[in-house]
């Protein structure tokens, strides 16, 4: 693979792996509190499953992102990618669950009685907001650095046949 | 993996047999994919309930009310049924691709990478639709304390038993495509043939 192939990937590679990081950052750093009828309720990303999945998923994806940097591209291209295909569902999944569970608590669902909790706590739903836009940006990235090297691993199989 | 330069055509029959029975494979994980996917599209879409709940009593008449749950009243079940949907129909375009228009068209090697990156698309849509619905049947079946959010799931028993089995269906059908993608990845070496410039692939 010559340097015009693998610059671009090496690129995106970078760009994914800090949108993920920071799209950690800002979930882990997400906390908000209100008073409601004297009780404090708090709201941390711990509190559901869904944005904790989140927060592992794209954990695992900085550091897989950071290791496939050092790979040889020439042997192990086809593994990597395989293994890129993996790691991309797994990010799609989570950021999917992660944007679902955050239109149930921005709007709720009338048919199942759950009232919507970004009224009580706006800063947690702007900062949850946030990272999901961050991880947004690393889904993209990573969807276009699977198709990139899939038509790199096409090209090197066909010249060497 | 990769043909290497002093490989003697000769060998061309256990090359064919090799692309033969890759292509076999392929073929029935196809299939299985599209049962797969077709059946979590028809189980989700069908996912409906009544049930009658005893509010109050007046007098010596209890005051009932009947409440539905229909899959539309979550986005994420919709999606789900869409994103099947879409997954049943791409199984279908590449198996008639694959059984019917075998060598008719020259595609001067784009096939392959058509094939690929379209699984690919489809594998990524599907995926997000399954997780979606896996969390709102955790937070329906367990609700959510912190948020208020009581479960749902101990009154539509059949309901929420209907979303996992499509779900799990989905999740077979994630399977299924994920190994096809892989084969194609792997075994595209091997199904270029040797003796021409276009590679051939199934």
């Amino acid at each position: 693979m010559n340097k015009t192939q693998w610059i671009p990937i090496v690129c995106l590679r970078v760009i994914a792996m800090v949108s993920t990081f920071v799209a950690t950052l800002l979930m882990v750093t997400s906390h908000d509190s209100a008073k409601v009828l004297g009780m404090t309720f708090q709201a941390k990303y711990n509190n559901s499953p869904t944005l904790k999945y989140f927060v592992v998923v794209s954990i695992i994806t900085t550091v897989y992102s950071l290791g496939a940097l050092f790979v040889p591209p020439r042997k192990l291209g086809r593994h990597v990618l395989v293994i890129d295909l993996i790691i991309m569902s797994f990010l799609i999944s989570s950021f999917s669950a992660a944007v679902g569970i955050g239109q149930l608590g921005k709007e709720g669902n009338s048919h199942a009685g759950w009232i919507p909790i970004c009224g009580q706590v706006p800063k947690f739903c702007h900062h949850v907001t946030a990272s999901l836009i961050a991880g947004f940006v690393a889904v993209i990235i990573y969807f276009l650095l699977v198709l990139y090297s899939l038509n790199n691993v096409l090209n090197l199989v066909a010249f060497k046949a | 993996m990769i043909i290497m330069a002093g490989e003697k055509v000769a060998d061309g029959r256990s090359i064919r047999r090799w692309r033969v029975t890759i292509s076999m494979v392929v073929i029935l994980l196809r299939v299985l994919a599209l049962f797969a996917t077709a059946a979590a599209t028809i189980v989700m879409a069908l996912n409906k309930e009544k049930h009658t709940f005893a509010v109050a009593t007046i007098g010596n008449t209890p005051v009932k009310i009947a409440i539905t749950a229909k899959f539309q009243h979550t986005p994420a079940n919709v999606m789900f049924v869409i994103a099947n949907g879409v997954a049943t129909l791409h199984s279908l375009f590449m198996l008639s691709m694959l059984c019917f228009v075998r060598d008719k068209y020259d595609f001067k090697g784009l096939r392959f990478l058509t094939a690929a990156a379209l699984d690919m698309v489809t594998i990524a849509v599907v995926s997000g639709a399954a997780t979606a619905v896996a969390f709102m049947g955790e937070v329906a079946r367990n609700g959510n304390s912190h948020a208020r959010w009581n479960k749902v799931c101990d009154n539509f028993e059949r309901y929420c038993d209907q979303g996992s089995g499509a779900m799990l269906a989905s999740y077979i059908g994630i399977l299924f495509l994920m190994l096809v993608n892989m084969l194609n990845i792997f075994e595209y070496g091997r199904l270029i043939n040797p003796s021409s410039n276009n590679p051939l692939a199934a």
